[in-house]
């Protein structure tokens, strides 16, 4: 019989307690009418069939009707069900966002098969600084050659080419890589085929395989495209394979695969750095087996080329470690920031659930005194609580959906992934995960306590005041959670905000407010004449010129902040040559006019002329800090320099510029004139983005430079037209978009502490309104009673800011590396988070605490 | 108290709660004797067990359509003292519209000749 009482606990506590002595007499009545061990074993068979059945859908009914009794009773206070699923609601969405990013760009696996064996292969040139170099040709197809680690390894590099031939000229930036890549990637092509190996060989026919979203946008999505030729700078090419949709390498922007064919010229030169090299591990190669290999590759090759490959060494990493660390920092401070959102959260659900407890604590020791037990009431409020979790939980799955994009400037560009997490199973999980874990600390907790005090005791008038002062002991503790976790946000989102401010205030070294910029790619071999290429630059800038509005125009190779790279070894006079100390500058090719189109300071000297050309001396123009660099204390112009292979004379000096961006340091510069470049050389320096200063609105000048440039050649299309302001803002996007992430949960948690203050101190301040009449009535100043009340609302705070500030010295730490040198330990950000904590228990206690003055000790004391 | 729904809405009933519905619906019966009476009733052919009896008289009692009576000395067993369940008018409605529901399925499947009988 105990057997059958054991398994008669998989029923409900309830069940049992009603049902089981009659069971268990069923059973045994059964038992005695039993013959014969068959027929009990048969017996026993059919029991526990029974049982199997029935407990579960036992716990079910059970579940129904709690389902519908808490539904019930939250229509009876929309109020608190309300505040509750919007509270959970915004936790739950805050912490799905945060993940699902962190799932998005740091966890979930690549889009491609067996993607934790991909690898990526770069030079190490740490005597200099840089530990991921681009690999120059004669190196990789040595690396290739030698590597015994990879099943394969495939070169690439992205390409800007013009498609023309089909509708309006289109600028496109797409991918030559060796026919490799494909199998590196493991990717077929969706229609027709990827690039193959075959593809490399210079005699082959050139082809090209397009991004399923070139495809569709620009040639309708037809299957006809296959075969067809177009042009790419003049090339034609014919199209042999669509890729799916989901298809991103090396980053998103890539629109078209072309092989990439080594010609005399790159073979030769071992410090042309630009090939990325991609790989995929043998599978029984472990990632430090490869990097070993590889460092004694790049050592035999070092000392067979001294000249171009001395301490080189070789970078191997996974392909997922692409991720700078700055923008793995943002998404684990806006992880963190999202956690202490959701633990705010909580402790309000849990001081709103023990609040909403206290007020029905009659209530249900009336159900109790009427025999519920304790389970029984345990089981409906856990139900209850879960409901509005599951609510909760429904309303961040929206905020989530409705959030995920804005957020989405956090995710790097440099992976190949989409812009934004799908939303998928996976994020639905995470989302489940969250709320199941928000329902378990905010609902479990409160629902036991209360069950636990729900006793026919508490019938007794005076019985709530006894279970009323551990609550309190229980919501003090979660109001100073709270104020703790705000001021964690407070001064984590203070300290980037300060950032973000001496971000934006880097002067730039130019004055981008009031100039257009856009580009226009000459092709080639139509423009591989400088005459040609100035032709065209005359041309369009002296209509430009022309313009009504228009102050000053130019020409440049690439405007600082969009390329950063460019950067070229130098050598000037008087300095001989050390390999040791080899100095590097920032390399631009320019029209005349340049520096006055941005308002770069001519300091000394001159801007290049017209004049500068292929019959004159070759001139340079030097920023600031090059002068400095090289000529420190001396004048500088009329010094010669050596670059790109041209012994140039320093014509002028110009203030300096940031290259690569507000928060990098950037190499010294060099301009040349662009008039003086030989045919052919430096292809990829071929001024290409035009900047217009203007005094009208920009927007009013592009249809008239448009058809001004399509006159001057209507094969060249324009392309990312935009305004240089626009360009410096993108430098702090994705600052931006953390500080107002972390601002905003700031905001939201610093509302939901001061709910909670004044949540408790109301709540104690009624519960205790018969001893503030008595202490009135024995002359207790009201002056006195306010003060109290506020002291409370004050400690609470007050502790709540020196834990914080603990916790938020901590977190400044660890944010360091994206605070751009201000002091983790900033005093005045600290002071303000804290004044702000005090001035929100300030606000949460006040009423409360006005409350408590206007007692009436007669009312009072007669109430009870 | 809600008003009592209509009986039709609890159609079709469970074989469970039809069975114990007509069972309580000669006389008043404890567990143990729903189940023999249910399987004397049936030749043997429904077994109910334990578990699956009270969880129907559990939702049995919630839907009004029996009523625990005082629990008494059981006849024939010594000192155990054992809950009698009763119908009430509104359980016989519920188990008239069920009979009723069998019925106009019984005539259904006659007039198809799936059984033979009167057409």
């Amino acid at each position: 019989m105990s057997w059958y009482r054991a398994w008669l606990r998989l029923y409900p506590l309830s069940f049992r307690i009603e049902y089981g002595d009659e069971m268990t007499a069923i059973f045994a009545e059964r038992w005695r009418a039993a013959r014969g061990p068959r027929e009990r074993a048969a017996l026993w068979y059919e029991a526990l069939l029974d049982i199997i059945w029935s407990a579960p859908a036992a716990h079910a009914d059970l579940l129904k009707q709690d389902v519908r009794t808490s539904a019930r009773s939250l229509r009876q206070s929309p109020g608190f069900a309300l505040a509750t699923i919007l509270v959970a609601a915004l936790g739950i969405g805050a912490t799905t966002v945060a993940f699902g990013l962190i799932d998005h760009v740091l966890v979930r696996p690549l889009p491609f098969p067996g993607s934790d064996r991909l690898v990526k292969l770069y030079q190490d040139q740490s005597f200099r600084g840089y530990s991921r170099i681009e690999l120059s040709p004669p190196n990789f197809l040595d690396w290739k050659r030698e590597a015994r680690s990879f099943e394969r390894i495939a070169a690439y590099t992205t390409a800007s080419v013009n498609l023309v031939g089909e509708g309006e000229p289109l600028r496109l930036d797409g991918v030559v890589a060796t026919g490799d890549l494909f199998s590196v990637l493991g990717v077929p092509a969706a229609l027709g085929r990827a690039l193959t190996s075959m593809d490399d060989a210079r005699e082959m026919p050139r082809v090209m395989v397009l991004s399923h979203r070139l495809w569709t946008t620009r040639f309708g999505g037809s299957p006809g495209v296959l075969g067809r030729t177009v042009r790419l700078d003049d090339e034609p090419h014919t199209i042999v394979g669509v890729m799916p949709p989901h298809f991103n390498f090396p980053t998103r922007e890539a629109a078209f695969w072309a092989p990439k064919r080594f010609t005399d010229y790159d073979l030769e030169d071992r410090t042309n750095w630009y090939l990325h090299g991609v790989a995929r591990l043998k599978d029984d190669v472990t990632l430090a087996q490869a990097r070993a290999e590889m460092s004694t590759i790049a050592a035999r090759l070092a000392e067979a080329y001294p000249d171009a490959n001395a301490r080189n060494g070789a970078t191997v990493i996974r392909l997922r470690d692409e991720v700078n660390r700055q923008s793995r920092l943002m998404l684990w401070a806006l992880a963190g920031a999202s956690i202490c959102m959701l633990l705010i959260a909580c402790t309000n659900l849990a001081s709103l659930l023990l609040s909403r407890a206290l007020d029905r604590h009659r209530e249900l020791a009336v159900r109790a005194a009427l025999g519920a037990g304790r389970e029984r009431l345990a089981r409906q409020m856990l139900t209850e609580n879960f409901v509005l979790a599951a609510a909760g939980g429904l309303g961040g799955i929206l905020l989530a959906v409705v959030g995920m994009p804005l957020v989405a400037r956090l995710v790097p560009t440099s992976l190949p992934i989409p812009d934004a997490p799908a939303l998928d199973g996976r994020l639905l999980a995470l989302a489940v995960e969250v709320t199941v874990a928000t329902a378990i600390v905010f609902g479990v907790l409160p629902a036991l306590k209360l069950a636990g005090s729900a006793s026919v005791e508490g019938l007794k008038a005076g019985a709530r005041a006894g279970a009323s002062r551990s609550t309190e002991r229980l919501r003090s503790l979660l109001v100073v959670g709270q104020v703790t976790a705000s001021l964690v946000l407070l001064v984590s989102a203070g300290l980037l905000i300060q950032a973000l401010w001496r971000v934006q205030g880097v002067a730039p070294g130019f004055e981008p407010t009031g100039v257009l910029t856009m580009r226009t790619s000459l092709p080639v071999p139509k423009y591989e004449t400088t005459a040609r290429r100035q032709q065209f630059y005359a041309r369009v800038l002296d209509e430009v010129r022309a313009m009504p509005g228009v102050r000053q125009a130019a020409y440049i190779s690439f405007l600082p902040m969009v390329m950063r790279g460019g950067i070229w070894p130098v050598t000037v006079d008087g300095q001989p040559e050390d390999p040791d100390n080899t100095h590097t500058a920032s390399m631009r090719l320019i029209t005349p006019g340049f520096f006055d189109t941005l308002r770069i300071p001519v300091l000394v000297g001159r801007d290049v002329m017209d004049s500068d050309t292929l019959d004159a001396p070759l001139v340079a123009i030097v920023s600031q800090s090059f002068a400095e660099r090289h000529w420190p204390d001396q004048d500088p112009l009329g010094r010669h320099l050596s670059l790109a292979r041209g012994d140039l004379t320093v014509v002028g000096v110009v203030g300096d510029v940031k290259v690569r961006g507000l928060e990098q340091e950037s190499e010294p510069q060099v301009y040349l004139s662009s008039a003086q470049v030989p045919d052919v050389a430096l292809p990829f320096y071929a001024p290409r983005d035009l900047v217009i200063r203007a005094d009208v609105a920009s927007e009013s000048l592009v249809p008239a430079i448009r058809s001004t440039i399509a006159r001057a050649d209507s094969e060249v299309p324009v392309s990312d037209v935009r305004s240089l302001a626009s360009v410096v803002e993108s430098e702090t996007a994705a600052r931006e978009v953390q500080v107002r992430v972390l601002a905003g949960f700031a905001g939201m948690a610093l509302l939901l502490a001061a709910v909670g203050v004044h949540g408790l101190l109301a709540f104690s301040v009624s519960a205790r309104v018969r001893e503030i009449g008595v202490r009135l009535a024995l002359g207790a100043t009201r002056a006195r009673i306010l003060r109290q009340v506020l002291a409370r609302g004050f400690l609470l705070a007050g502790i709540g800011v020196v834990v914080g500030t603990m916790g938020a010295t901590w977190a400044a730490h660890v944010l360091e590396a994206l605070l751009f040198g201000v002091n983790p330990g900033d005093r005045q950000v600290y002071a303000a988070a804290a004044g702000v904590c005090m001035l929100m228990a300030l606000a949460g206690s006040l009423l409360p605490a006005l409350r408590a003055t206007r007692v009436d000790p007669l009312q009072a004391i007669r109430a009870e | 108290m809600p008003p009592p729904p209509a009986p039709e809405s609890l159609i079709p009933l469970s074989p469970a709660v039809f069975h114990i519905l007509l069972s309580l619906a000669d006389e008043d019966r404890h567990g143990y004797a729903v189940i023999q009476d249910v399987a004397a009733r049936t030749g043997g052919e429904v077994k109910l067990g334990a578990g699956t009896l009270y969880r129907s008289i559990q939702r049995m009692l919630e839907q009004d359509l029996i009523v625990e009576t005082e629990s008494r000395l059981a006849p024939g067993t010594d000192d155990e003292r054992r809950r009698y369940y009763r119908i009430t008018p509104f359980g016989r409605k519920v188990a008239r519209a069920e009979a009723e529901r069998l019925a106009g399925l019984v005539q259904l499947a006659r007039a198809s000749g799936v059984i033979p009988g009167k057409a």
